[in-house]
């Protein structure tokens, strides 16, 4: 049986309202943070509100909103939420790399330098006089 | 037959949810999902070894609520701005764990953590390059880090 979206109990019509709501407004909140954070390294945190709770609210208002209308267990959305949570760290890490490397190729400053990215030529220089 | 038997069965799992559960889909679904598992097995990936499966709920159920719990603070300083004394800062932080599902998982835990950002591991130094949004205690950090997340991953990955 499916109900018209107007005959939703009243339980489900506020669990609803409240989770898409929530992630919606989670979602608003990241991209607002996106717009108005000053340097990168602090931008990359503002989407993460939408792709964790984000994502999530939405989710639960849709499994919500369609187990009850259509009277059986919908679930397939958390796939969509799984998908994501496992896939934003790859674009993540590809963008954050790319960062540190072009801020330490030019020397901005904003990134921390690398720790002992001498090693693999000392021990070349280590080699030569031996060879010799 | 199946080198990958969890994998198998969740992938039969995933098409059902998305096809619906009829037999029909089952048989299909497994087909594909055969197939699917032998194309895995023919890039060779290490094989994880999850010793205590138990543990890797407890560690969902954490990742959970410090998800939950940091969302909320990154939406007050981005509305709010930061509170005094508080900075976004790097932080380079030791590991222990070097088994790749174990990195691969923590780095999922925190970049979906939004205010801290996994940036670059460093396999040579086993270290970890972090970004935080509302840094207070660095100390505080790490340990957070280690004692919440690091221990329980050598456990399950011991």
């Amino acid at each position: 049986m499916i109900l018209a979206p107007a005959d939703l109990p009243l339980w489900a019509a506020i669990a609803v309202a409240f989770f898409l709501l929530f992630g919606a407004s989670l979602t608003l909140i990241g991209a607002i943070g996106f717009l108005k954070l000053p340097t990168f390294y602090e931008r990359i945190h503002a989407p993460t509100l939408g792709t964790s709770w984000g994502v999530g609210g939405v989710m639960l208002a849709s499994m919500i909103f369609f187990s009850v209308t259509s009277s059986r267990l919908v679930v397939h959305e958390v796939l969509i939420g799984l998908f994501i949570t496992v896939t934003t760290p790859v674009t993540f890490m590809l963008l954050a790399r790319a960062a540190l490397h072009r801020d330490r190729a030019e020397n901005t400053g904003y990134a921390p330098e690398k720790k002992k990215a001498s090693l693999p030529v000392q021990e070349e220089g280590q080699i030569r006089p031996a060879d010799n | 037959m199946l080198p990958y038997p969890i994998l198998t069965v969740f992938l039969i799992l995933m098409w059902l949810l998305l096809n619906g559960f009829t037999l029909g889909h089952f048989v299909l679904g497994t087909l594909v999902a055969v197939f699917a598992s032998w194309g895995m097995a023919s890039l060779r990936p290490d094989k994880p070894k999850i010793r205590k499966w138990h543990l890797l709920f407890k560690l969902f159920g954490i990742a959970f609520y410090d998800i939950i719990r940091s969302n909320l603070a990154v939406a007050a300083v981005i509305l709010r701005g930061r509170p005094k004394g508080h900075v976004s800062s790097f932080l380079l932080l030791p590991l222990e764990i070097e088994d790749r599902t174990a990195l691969a998982l923590l780095a999922v835990i925190l970049t979906s953590t939004p205010g801290s950002a996994w940036l670059e591991y460093d396999s040579h130094d086993r270290t970890v390059l972090l970004h935080v949004l509302d840094l207070v205690d660095e100390e505080q950090w790490i340990d957070t880090i280690k004692n919440r997340y690091e221990k329980l991953l050598v456990e399950i990955f011991a």
